[in-house]
């Protein structure tokens, strides 16, 4: 019961984010006395991940070579069942999210979600999580076994490599999916660097009035090697793809460095930058609550000086 | 096709970071002078119910576990055009986890009839869990697809769905009954009702009833988890701001700190 399971889907690879998911497992079995054990589904290359833990159960099934919920649930509940695991920890993508609640239900435990911070009391582990839109603070601790929770992988610090530890590839009876069949899959055209993966990004609000203000935003983000993102508000303008944005329902991002441009701050773009290491923030409005999440604020109007930034930024930068 | 849509009411997400309180002892925000609110991601969900059966055709039902207050979220969805409305009551400070929330929604519906569709928010703007929908789902033994934002009907009585990805969307067919948990989007913003039928919905059949009527003992409802503590954290940031006589020294002071910051990546 003080082993933790973490869960790899198919075609998922060892992204940031499986990196991260890894190394929340690993710190967490340490501290549980237990082993860190990974599931893996879809006849992946376990190389890397096989370095993070201390036993690997891979599932190669054909049924299995991408996602389909209703199959990847099944692999899961019996890898989970067959792991013993007291713990199982999934990642942030929409897949784990979706399937955190159905496999705690059906390995007769208890589901946790978002978790930003796992840590042990009593021999039990506890969630730490953000609630009422940022404003609070949780502390959650299950009260079935096993604990099933997904992580803000992303913004967790990556596994620490060792040795290989053996790959078990195990066979499974899955069932037909056919209730729920994903039929096509569409990915958004991108420019760049996926926003959820942008070590810098600049962002513009409804301050910016329009979509022509953005030009400005993409010549700052050159010499910064920034990514460009916007709040809700000028996504729903339509003044940039509704893609670009940073949000409660829009991307969550993890940068180094997260510049607001005319942002105000509310709570739901709040929730899309929690996981940035730095927030700076120009605006007309020195009261602005975005203001209260920066290390650096400029108090001036954009048209003033973002291209002066640019310039001086340039300089440094070259 | 018959719908069951679940809403939650919560206080007001809205309220400013300087008006929000928590009450650390009993772990719950403290209401203060702020409105109860019908969960935004369940009124995207009722909305697309109500856009379902504006194409194809269907009744529409809705429900809530929650306070004597909840009634008026009802009543909301009733002044649309939801055809019924279920309360499923408790007392005003008790607190349920998506877990209990689930088995007490299950335990309705075996009370009241089958659906074919069942749909819930995507999370709640209080505690912004998620679990609901999926644990409903297993509790009905029914599957569930999750960050729906449109739904049609297929051939057969299948359900056609897109579903939000972190890279774009899915397309999904699926067989009845299920359960979705529902995100927002351009297409599903809540309509507003017409007074007409404001005043109408007073008419329109609104069941109240008690755990025990929906064969739940108070006692036996298990929650997954437990909040050990609740509380709004310091904090520690502090903003430093560009000071000086000119823009040009202010902006000059905060380019050298972001690219402090850019170098180190």
């Amino acid at each position: 019961m003080s082993d933790v399971l973490s869960c790899v889907l198919p075609g998922v690879g060892f992204d940031r984010s499986t990196q991260g998911l890894l190394g929340a497992g690993q710190r967490l079995a340490r501290e549980l006395g237990g082993k860190h054990i990974v599931a893996v589904l879809g006849a992946a290359d376990t190389g890397e991940i096989a370095k993070c833990c201390d036993s690997v159960l891979s599932a190669g099934h054909a049924a299995l070579a991408e996602y389909q919920p209703e199959t990847c649930l099944q692999a899961l509940k019996a890898l989970g069942e067959q792991s013993g695991a007291g713990v199982v920890l999934l990642g942030n993508d929409t897949y784990s999210q979706e399937l955190t609640p159905r496999l705690a239900h059906r390995l007769g435990g208890c589901s946790i979600p978002d978790a930003q911070e796992l840590s042990v009391q009593d021999g039990k582990v506890q969630v730490s999580r953000s609630v009422y839109g940022g404003k609070a603070m949780a502390h959650v601790a299950p009260n079935k076994t096993p604990a099933v929770v997904w992580v803000r992988a992303r913004a967790m610090e990556p596994a620490e490599a060792g040795s290989a530890a053996d790959v078990q590839q195990v066979d499974l009876e899955l069932a037909d999916s056919a209730a729920v069949r994903i039929v096509e899959r569409h990915v958004e055209a991108q420019e760049g660097v996926r926003l959820e993966y942008a070590e810098v990004i600049v962002s513009g609000g409804r301050g910016l009035g329009g979509p022509e203000p953005f030009e400005l935003l993409k010549q700052l983000a050159g010499p910064m090697k920034a990514q460009v993102a916007a709040s809700r508000a000028a996504c729903d303008s339509g003044w940039v793809p509704p893609n670009w944005q940073v949000g409660q329902t829009g991307k969550k991002v993890a940068p180094e460095l997260y510049l607001a441009v005319a942002i105000s701050g509310a709570s739901q773009h709040l929730m899309g930058i929690a996981d940035a290491k730095v927030i700076a923030a120009i605006n007309t409005d020195a009261d602005a609550p975005i203001y209260k999440h920066c290390r650096y604020g400029l108090v001036e109007d954009y048209k003033n000086a973002v291209e002066p930034l640019r310039e001086k930024l340039a300089a440094l930068l070259s | 096709m018959k719908i069951l849509v679940c809403l939650k009411q919560i206080l007001d997400p809205e309220i400013p970071a300087r008006d929000f309180r928590i009450d650390r002892e009993n772990k719950v925000a403290d209401p203060g002078a702020a409105n109860q609110v019908t969960n935004i991601f369940c009124e995207n969900a009722l909305e697309t119910a109500l856009q379902f059966r504006d194409a194809a055709g269907g009744e529409i039902s809705v429900v809530s576990f929650g306070p004597e207050s909840a009634e008026d979220s009802l009543r909301k969805a009733l002044a649309v055009k939801a055809d019924q409305a279920y309360l499923v009551t408790h007392d005003a400070g008790a607190r349920f986890d998506s877990a209990a929330v689930a088995q007490v929604l299950a335990a309705t519906v075996r009370k009241v009839g089958e659906f074919d569709l069942i749909m819930v928010g995507r999370e709640a703007g209080d505690w912004g869990a998620g679990q609901t929908g999926g644990l409903l789902a297993e509790e009905l033994g029914m599957p569930c697809v999750s960050f729906v934002d449109q739904i049609e009907a297929g051939e057969g009585g299948t359900l056609r769905l897109r579903r939000q990805t972190e890279v774009g969307s899915d397309d999904v067919e699926a067989n009845t009954p299920l359960v979705v948990t529902i995100t927002n989007n351009d297409q599903n913003v809540p309509r507003i009702p017409k007074t007409r039928d404001i005043m109408m919905s007073s008419r329109k059949p609104l069941t109240t009833m008690s755990l025990a009527d929906v064969g739940l003992d108070a006692a036996a409802i298990q929650s997954g988890t437990e909040v050990l503590d609740l509380f709004v954290p310091e904090k520690d940031t502090t903003c430093e701001f560009a000071e000086g006589e000119s823009l040009d020294e202010k902006v000059t002071w905060f380019a050298e700190q972001l690219a402090e910051i850019i170098r180190a990546i």
